[in-house]
C-alpha cells in the first residue's frame, strides 16, 4: 500500500494540520510517513499546500510532481494540481468559491459542499476535520479509530474536550460523499 | 520499548541535542531552520539537564560563544541557514585553528546574498573546501532523512570530539522541514567537570590540583611552530580521511547510470530510480553522507561499469567537481540542478538524464 496525497488551500484552512493529522493517523498505524508542507513566508490569505505519503514501505522523495489523490480548497490550487493526479487518480474539492470547475475525465473527481457543511455545524475551525472527513470516505487510507487516536496525540490536554467536536466534523464530512 | 515519533528535522536536532546531554545552544533565528530554536525554548531543558539555550544578538556572537564552550570542553553547538553561516565563517576558521570541538548545523536555503527562504546545497563548496581563512576542514554531515538529523548530530559531536575539529550538519530546507517518523535515542548525562577533565585534557577550565596551564588560541606569531600546527592539523585530516569516509549504496552493483546526490537530493533521486525502473533503466545511486572527508574511491569503483554519472544537486554544480576527481574522467559526468530555492521533480531529474545521455527509452 502506498498512497501519495497532496492537499492545497488558503493558508488559514487547516491544511498544513490537516496533513499532520492524516501522517499521524498512518503513523497510528504503523505506516511509513512524510508530510512535506510548502513553507513560506504567507501567513492567512497566501496558498498553501501539503505533500503526504503513507506507505507500507520505505519512502523515497518526500516531493513528487504527480499525486494519487489531490485535495483541493480554492480555485488557485485546482488550477495548479489537476492536472497532477495520476489517470484513474482522485480529484476531491471544495465547490465554495470555484468558478472553473475541472474538466478531466480520466481521474475520479469528487466534488464536494465542505465549507457549506462547515457553516451548518458553525464551528468554522472545523473545516479541515470535515474535509479530512470526506477524503477518508473516498479512500479509507487509514481508519476513523486511528484519526481519533492520532488527535488525541496531537492536541495538548486542554484541547481534548474538542476531540468529540472533530469527530462529529469527520462524520459530516464522510456524510458529504453520496 | 522505543517510541516512534513524528516530527520536523528541525525538532528532531533540538531533542537529540538535549538527549546527548549537550551543555548549551546559541544561535540566532532565521529560516528555514527557526524550529531548532523554537523547540529548545519549547523544552526547556535548562529546568532539567542544566542545558544553557541562548538567543545571541547576532550570528558572530552565536559562534564566538560556542568557541568560547569548546574551550572549555562542553558540547555545544549552533544551528542557522546559509546567509547566517556565512557570517560565522571567521569563527569557524578561529575554532578549526584552536582545536575545539564544535557542531554547527546549516539548513541552507537558496543564495547567494539573502537569496530565498527555500531549499537549496549551494553552501557545498563553502562546506567542503572551507568557507573561512586557512588550510582548515572540518567534517560535514549530510542527512537525508528525520531520523538522521537527530543520529547524525550524535555522530557530529562524537567525531569532533575524537578529533577536536569542528564538525557540521549540513542539511537543507527539505530536511528540515518535512516531518517523519523519528526514533530518538535514550538521554544521557551531561558530563560533569571530572569527566570533562578526563576526556579533554586540553580543556581550559580551572587549574584542579595545580595541572599545567593550558592555552586555546588560534594565534601563533611564530612561524616556523605555526607550520607545526598546521602539520598537526593536517595530519588529523588525512586520519579522519582514513577512518571516516561514509556513504550509502543503492543498486550501484549493476547499473547502467549511475546517479551521486547528497541529503534531500538523494531522496528524490530514490524515486528517480523507481521510475526508471518501470521504464526498464537500471540506475544505482551513491549517496555520500559525509562531503568531507569525500568518498573518492567508492565513486570510482561504483561508476567502473557505468555509462556516465549524473550528479544531482540543488546547485549550479558543485560537487561534481568532487566527483570528476574521484573518476579521473574515465567516466562521462553530467550534472543536473535547479537553483535558487527550487526543487526539481523526480520526473525531471529522469528526463534531464536521458537526455544528457541521448538515451532512447
Amino acid at each position: 500500500m502506498k498512497e501519495e496525497i497532496v492537499i492545497a488551500g488558503f493558508g488559514g484552512q487547516g491544511v498544513l494540520s490537516m496533513g499532520k493529522i492524516l501522517a499521524y493517523s498512518g503513523l497510528m498505524e504503523d505506516k511509513e510517513v512524510t508530510w512535506m508542507p510548502s513553507y513560506g513566508p504567507e501567513q492567512r490569505g497566501g496558498t498553501a499546500n501539503v505533500t503526504v505519503i503513507l506507505s507500507d514501505e520505505r519512502i523515497s522523495s518526500p516531493i513528487l510532481n504527480t499525486y494519487d489523490t489531490a485535495v483541493v480548497l480554492n480555485q488557485q490550487s485546482l488550477d495548479k494540481f489537476e492536472s497532477k493526479v495520476k489517470p484513474g487518480g482522485v480529484l476531491i474539492y471544495d465547490n465554495y468559491g470555484i468558478h472553473n470547475p475541472p474538466t478531466r475525465n480520466d481521474i475520479n473527481i469528487y466534488k464536494i459542499e465542505a465549507m457549506e457543511a462547515t457553516f451548518d455545524l458553525k464551528n468554522a475551525k472545523a473545516y479541515n476535520m470535515v474535509v479530512l472527513g470526506a477524503l477518508l470516505k473516498v479512500k479509507p487510507i487509514v481508519t476513523l479509530e486511528s484519526v481519533l487516536k492520532a488527535l488525541k496525540k496531537t492536541l495538548p490536554e486542554r484541547h481534548h474536550h474538542l476531540i468529540p467536536m472533530n469527530e462529529q466534523a469527520l462524520k459530516v464530512g464522510m456524510d458529504l460523499i453520496k | 520499548m522505543e517510541e516512534v515519533r513524528l516530527m520536523k528535522g528541525n525538532e528532531a536536532l533540538a531533542h537529540a541535542a538535549i538527549r546527548y546531554g549537550a551543555d548549551g545552544y546559541f544561535g540566532y533565528p532565521i529560516t528555514p531552520q527557526s524550529e531548532v530554536l523554537e523547540t529548545l525554548e519549547e523544552l526547556r531543558p535548562w529546568e532539567t539537564t542544566g542545558m544553557v539555550v541562548l538567543q545571541a544578538e547576532s550570528e558572530l556572537a552565536a559562534i564566538n560563544m560556542v568557541y568560547g564552550g569548546a574551550a572549555c570542553g562542553k558540547v555545544v553547538f549552533t544551528s542557522s541557514s546559509s546567509p547566517g553561516i556565512s557570517l560565522m565563517q571567521e569563527g569557524l576558521s578561529y575554532i578549526a585553528a584552536s582545536e575545539v570541538p564544535a557542531l554547527i548545523v546549516n539548513v541552507m536555503r537558496g543564495g547567494p546574498g539573502l537569496g530565498t527562504i527555500h531549499p537549496s546545497q549551494a553552501d557545498y563548496f563553502q562546506a567542503t573546501k572551507g568557507g573561512g581563512h586557512g588550510d582548515y576542514h572540518m567534517i560535514v554531515l549530510a542527512p537525508s532523512s528525520v531520523q538522521e538529523m537527530c543520529d547524525f548530530m550524535w555522530l557530529g559531536w562524537d567525531l569532533a570530539f575524537k578529533y577536536r575539529t569542528p564538525a557540521m550538519l549540513l542539511a537543507d530546507g527539505i530536511v528540515g522541514q518535512m516531518m517523519e517518523k523519528v526514533v530518538l535515542p535514550e538521554p544521557r548525562k551531561r558530563r560533569t567537570e571530572d569527566e570533562i577533565r578526563q576526556l579533554c585534557p586540553w580543556a581550559i577550565n580551572g587549574r584542579k590540583n595545580m595541572r599545567p596551564r593550558n592555552v586555546v588560541t588560534s594565534l601563533e606569531l611564530d612561524d616556523e611552530r605555526m607550520e607545526q600546527n598546521n602539520l598537526r592539523f593536517q595530519r588529523t585530516y588525512r586520519e579522519i580521511e582514513k577512518n571516516e569516509i561514509r556513504y550509502e549504496e543503492i543498486n550501484t552493483d549493476d547499473c547502467d547510470y549511475l546517479l551521486v546526490a547528497f541529503g534531500s537530493m538523494a531522496r528524490i533521486c530514490q524515486k528517480v530510480m523507481e521510475i526508471a525502473q518501470e521504464e526498464g533503466l537500471k540506475l544505482g545511486l551513491l549517496r555520500p553522507i559525509t562531503l568531507w572527508p569525500f568518498p573518492y574511491e567508492q565513486i570510482k569503483k561504483s561508476s567502473r561499469n557505468a555509462k556516465g554519472i549524473l550528479v544531482v544537486e540543488l546547485s549550479a554544480g558543485q560537487m561534481i567537481e568532487d566527483v570528476k576527481l574521484a573518476v579521473e574522467c574515465k567516466v562521462d559526468v553530467k550534472h543536473y540542478g535547479r537553483l535558487g530555492g527550487i526543487v526539481p521533480t523526480p520526473e525531471e531529474v529522469l528526463d534531464s538524464l536521458k537526455e544528457q545521455f541521448s538515451i532512447n527509452k
